[in-house]
């Protein structure tokens, strides 16, 4: 593969991926190593820290669905996670990040995962159990109480602060 | 790799006898390549193309500096993040483009570089090739095919036929496309990046071949010039935002107390706002002059402070009090000076000060109905709010926070929307007895009622035993018979709205209502509290003016005696110096009424600020540090912390914003005050809310534009001048002191004006226009322009209403539809797969079921598609 193709690009980036693990990563591509971070080092990052669903994110960039980001993985995460990003490909990260049971639907048990990472579990069980049934019945279209991707994309297009 | 090379001799011997076979490979590539083949758009970028040949190459210069930004933007990614940390989201969005536009020009020459390296240097490019080719296997046909197209490319296809070229111009769209919509493909960066080369280099070469990209500078030039115009209006915009004072503590405070604490501090800084303005005019157009050109102090008799008053006049008590000095300075209306021009600028000061008293009041009534029309605006707008809880859910976290304090600010701020959210919909949904309510509702209103008659009562009782007491003089009469009048009204204003609280308990109305219904309770209350307070004024108004008819007679006795002490001497003799201490002088109610406002004013914030510091802060301090030695759990339990008082702030806030329309045409230190007031209590208020109250029980969402707030504004701006005009217009000035003396009414300063300073035509003018004959048509005319604008914005109104409902109960049809579609396809399904499972024992009709099967699921999608299709269609 080309590592060097991607390291001519952007530098800089991979000078934060070798900043992670410096006796990790090497410098030189040379001989193509093949490298992964742990998911544990990814999510230590500032821009990652404080965001509730770190772990997912880094999970649904990493090739073996397991946080181990390469530094390609690496770059991804970043292309996407980009203000600049256009919609569509944010649209479908987006999906991927609150999709946790990687059946590529929004089923109830996702819904109330991602609403309990949101409010740090402040609210009481009746209450998530209420926002869930009502944000299942306003975005599922085609009333199979779960969210396929049509239905999110059809959903997040018309939200206004989705971050342009 | 000699074989390699034959090989591709070989190819490309084959190529250029078959161009079109070629043409058409690529594009099946293309297509691979394309997630989602929009076969409209592409049709549509044809017709496009076919239109304008010259505007091609301005399009390829376009999708050339996008992707550019493509790969540089990720060049950006690590400082833009360390950024992030500090910044906030907003200054980031700036900050990031600026770079991008920089990158975006070193980008260009580096591309420009290459460019020229692809064309001088061959052999580089076919090593990297190989290298490529050696590598990468998934990429090895792409690759194969993409270096035979080069060859063809380098050796220049200049013998095309017009269909040939027609083909290269498709494909050549094609590229165009795909680089275009790259960017929003799910593929790994590097997959984007090699794709992205090979197209470029692909549509560089025959975009050159086909005699495209002309112009190329000046439209880079212009989409430069385009990308820093709006760079520069996101600065501004960043810039204005950057602006608006106190928006962090505001947002701060709302995301954890909910959207009602935040109103009233919006409304505070709203408030500010105005009475900045106020305090401009009557600073820039009436202290400055006076205190500049004017006569200086000392000058006058209503410049100097009176002798008797003189021992005294530096004492603090009397200054707090705002007499001595202060009272003979530019604070007080007194001070002025009734000279027509004053300095070298001839500035007309009693017109001036005349048309500020105006001035402010009607630039309050402009911005408290602009302000309401604007308000009423966005309510009628009514967003759609179908998604409402998803939304919240999948966009309301911020993915730029990276600081530990922003990250709990907002998770307390999503917890408070999602609980404001919740409690609307339960609202929404709950259905209690409603015979019940209603009664209950009367009885409230009833018990309301009877609390505010017998206040009214108590206040008209307390008013007029006061007045009693004191044409029969103070003196012989207790303290609590001298002060019954002030102390019964705070005690009215402390108790009677929480007996409201407890009576709107009964009402069982939504939190935001209740509120409404408070509000307009307490504001009957004060008003009773207000009234009492101006007819007191105009008692002692009244008083005033008695005592200076005597003053009036008596001062001509004195100058009499003046005169006659000294004329028996000398005649001729220049006329007596006395000095302007020593002369007697009238009371000068216009002062006298300045100074109770500023007064009141004054009493009023300080009682604001105690209270805060001793009901908020200072509980607050007892219940957390006393709850360690105490028999039961003060924060659970009795005392607990306050909770914010929005009801009762912003009606302290309106009705101090009455008083000083009220007082500011006699005090032009008034508006100044309130600035002071209110910078100091937006700091105070802030902190208290976050150091020492607690969220309240129920949170709810205040509505956005808080127009209940303002209408009542205007009822109290309506009522503050309506007294305040009826003194100017029916009262006549005092004869010595005031900008004003020696007019029979305020309001001659303008006919003197016209008289004296405009040409004779004009006045004349003026006087037809201001003849009734004339005024009462003009104000009909006006009742009836009114009068159809009010109904034809109802009737858009109704308009509005009914295509809303319309829309709504179409989406619901659609979702229905859908939903029974999306039925009927799941049992269409089943039914196939019925007939799919039964397959086997007919084995003759096998390949006719499938065939039927395939059929109707493709039927069955395409139903769904196009059902989709309809809905988006019509939400759109």
């Amino acid at each position: 593969m080309f590592p060097d193709l991607l390291l001519s690009v952007c530098p800089r980036l991979h000078g934060r991926f070798h900043e992670l693990a410096p006796h990790l990563v090497p410098l030189d591509y040379t001989n193509q190593p093949d490298i992964r971070l742990p998911l544990a080092l990814i999510v230590s990052m500032p821009e990652l820290k404080e965001n509730p669903f770190r772990n997912r994110i880094v999970e649904v960039f990493s090739e073996d669905g397991q946080g181990n980001l390469s530094f390609n993985d690496f770059v991804d995460m970043f292309s996407a996670l980009c203000e600049t990003a256009p919609r569509e490909l944010k649209t479908i990260y987006a999906f991927k990040i609150y999709d946790f049971n990687v059946d590529n639907f929004l089923c109830k048990e996702d819904l109330e995962k991602t609403l309990n990472r949101l409010t740090k579990g402040e609210l009481t069980p009746e209450e998530v159990n209420l926002v869930c049934s009502k944000a299942m019945e306003e975005a599922d279209l085609d009333g199979d109480s779960k969210l396929s991707f049509s239905d999110f994309e059809n959903m997040i297009s018309k939200a206004p602060d989705f971050l342009r | 790799r000699a074989k390699e090379k034959e090989r591709k001799k070989e190819r490309d011997r084959k190529r250029r006898r078959n161009v079109a076979r070629r043409a058409s490979s690529a594009r099946k590539e293309g297509k691979e390549l394309e997630d989602r083949p929009g076969r409209e758009e592409r049709r549509g970028r044809k017709k496009r193309d076919k239109e304008g040949k010259g505007k091609g190459g301005e399009d390829e210069r376009q999708e050339e500096v996008k992707n550019d930004t493509v790969a540089k933007t990720l060049k950006n990614f690590s400082n833009e993040n360390t950024r992030k940390l500090e910044q906030k989201e907003i200054e980031v969005v700036g900050e990031e483009d600026g770079d991008t536009e920089e990158k975006r020009k070193n980008g260009r020459s580096e591309k420009g570089g290459k460019r020229e390296d692809n064309g001088r240097g061959e052999t580089v490019e076919k090593k990297q090739k190989k290298k490529r080719v050696e590598t990468s296997a998934e990429h090895e046909s792409s690759e194969e095919e993409e270096d035979e197209e080069e060859k063809v490319g380098e050796e220049k296809p200049e013998v095309l036929s017009p269909e040939e070229l027609e083909k290269l111009k498709e494909e050549v769209d094609e590229r165009k496309k795909l680089i275009s919509t790259l960017r929003g493909k799910p593929w790994p960066m590097r997959k984007k990046l090699l794709t992205l080369r090979e197209s470029h280099e692909f549509v560089e070469k025959y975009e050159g071949a086909l005699g495209k990209g002309k112009s190329r500078k000046l439209y880079a030039y212009k989409v430069m010039m385009l990308k820093k115009w709006m760079k520069f209006q996101r600065d501004f915009e960043n810039f204005k935002t950057a602006c608006v004072p106190w928006e962090m503590k505001i947002k701060e405070i709302e995301s954890h107390f909910g959207s009602s604490v935040a109103s009233y501090f919006i409304f505070l800084r709203w408030m500010y706002g105005i009475n900045m303005i106020l305090f401009g005019l009557t600073f820039g157009l009436v202290m400055v002059p006076e205190a500049l050109m004017g006569r200086p102090y000392g000058s006058m008799p209503r410049k100097t402070v009176p002798r008797a008053d003189e021992a005294n006049a530096m004492d603090f008590a009397v200054l707090w009090d705002f007499g001595g000095y202060a009272q003979y300075s530019v604070l007080f209306y007194g001070y002025y000076n009734s000279q027509r021009a004053i300095g070298w600028l001839k500035f007309r000061m009693p017109l001036s000060y005349f048309l500020v008293g105006v001035g402010t009041v009607a630039y309050s009534y402009m911005v408290v109905i602009r302000t309401m029309a604007r308000n009423a605006n966005e309510d009628g707008g009514g967003d759609n709010n179908s998604f409402n809880f998803s939304w919240k859910m999948f966009t309301s976290w911020d993915y730029l926070i990276g600081n530990p304090e922003t990250a709990d600010n907002k998770f307390a701020s999503i917890t408070t929307s999602f609980k404001e959210a919740i409690l609307e919909e339960q609202e929404s949904r709950k259905d209690d007895n409603i015979h019940l309510t209603r009664f209950l509702r009367v009885l409230a209103n009833f018990l309301v009622l009877c609390c505010l008659a017998g206040s009214g009562y108590l206040i008209y009782f307390v008013v007029r035993r006061s007045q009693k007491f004191a044409l029969e003089g103070l003196e012989s009469h207790s303290w609590w018979e001298r002060n019954e009048v002030n102390m019964v009204m705070s005690l009215l204003g402390m108790f009677c709205p929480m007996l409201f609280d407890v009576i709107s308990a009964l009402e069982n109305y939504h939190p935001r209502i209740a509120l409404q219904w408070q509000l307009g309770r307490i504001f009957a209350l004060f008003l009773g509290n207000l009234y009492t307070f101006i007819i007191a004024l105009m008692d002692e108004i009244n008083l005033k003016r008695e005592e200076e008819e005597v003053l009036k007679l008596n001062m001509t006795i004195w100058e009499a005696s003046l005169y006659n002490g000294t004329l028996g001497v000398n005649s001729t003799a220049p006329p007596i110096t006395v000095h302007p201490a020593d002369i007697p002088r009238g009371p000068c109610w216009e002062t006298m009424v300045g100074q109770e406002f500023v007064r009141l004013i004054v009493s009023d914030t300080m009682t604001t600020y105690i209270t805060l510091l001793i009901g908020d802060f200072l509980r607050a301090v007892l219940v957390r540090f006393l709850n360690y030695c105490w028999c039961w759990d003060l924060e659970a339990g009795f005392p607990s912390y306050s909770e914010f008082d929005v009801s009762g702030n912003v009606l302290g806030l309106i009705f101090n914003q009455g008083m000083i329309w009220m007082g500011a045409f006699y005090a032009p230190c008034l508006p100044a005050l309130n600035v002071l007031r209110l910078h100091v209590s937006m700091y105070l208020q802030c902190w208290a809310v976050m150091c020492c109250n607690v969220p309240q029980e129920r949170v709810f969402k205040a509505s956005g534009s808080n127009n209940f707030y303002m209408a009542m504004l205007l009822v109290i701006l309506f009522l503050s001048t309506l007294p305040a005009i009826y003194t100017i217009v029916t009262i006549p000035p005092s004869f010595d002191c005031g900008p004003f003396s020696g007019k029979s009414r305020m309001f001659d300063v303008i006919q003197e004006t016209l008289e004296s300073d405009f040409p004779a035509w004009f006045g004349k003018v003026f006087s037809y226009a201001s003849n009734p004959g004339l005024v009462l048509p003009f104000l009909l005319l006006m009742v009836l322009a009114i009068y159809y604008l009010q109904s034809t914005s109802k009737s858009y109104k109704q308009a509005n209403l009914e295509l809303k409902k319309k829309l709504q109960t179409q989406n619901e049809e659609n979702k229905k539809k859908t939903k029974m579609a999306a039925l009927k396809a799941a049992m269409d399904l089943e039914e196939a797969q019925k007939a799919w499972s039964e397959a086997p024992r007919q084995q003759r009709n096998n390949n006719a079921s499938q065939q039927s099967y395939t059929g109707e699921k493709n039927t069955v999608t395409g139903h769904l598609v196009s059902s989709f299709v309809f809905v988006w269609y019509l939400k759109i």
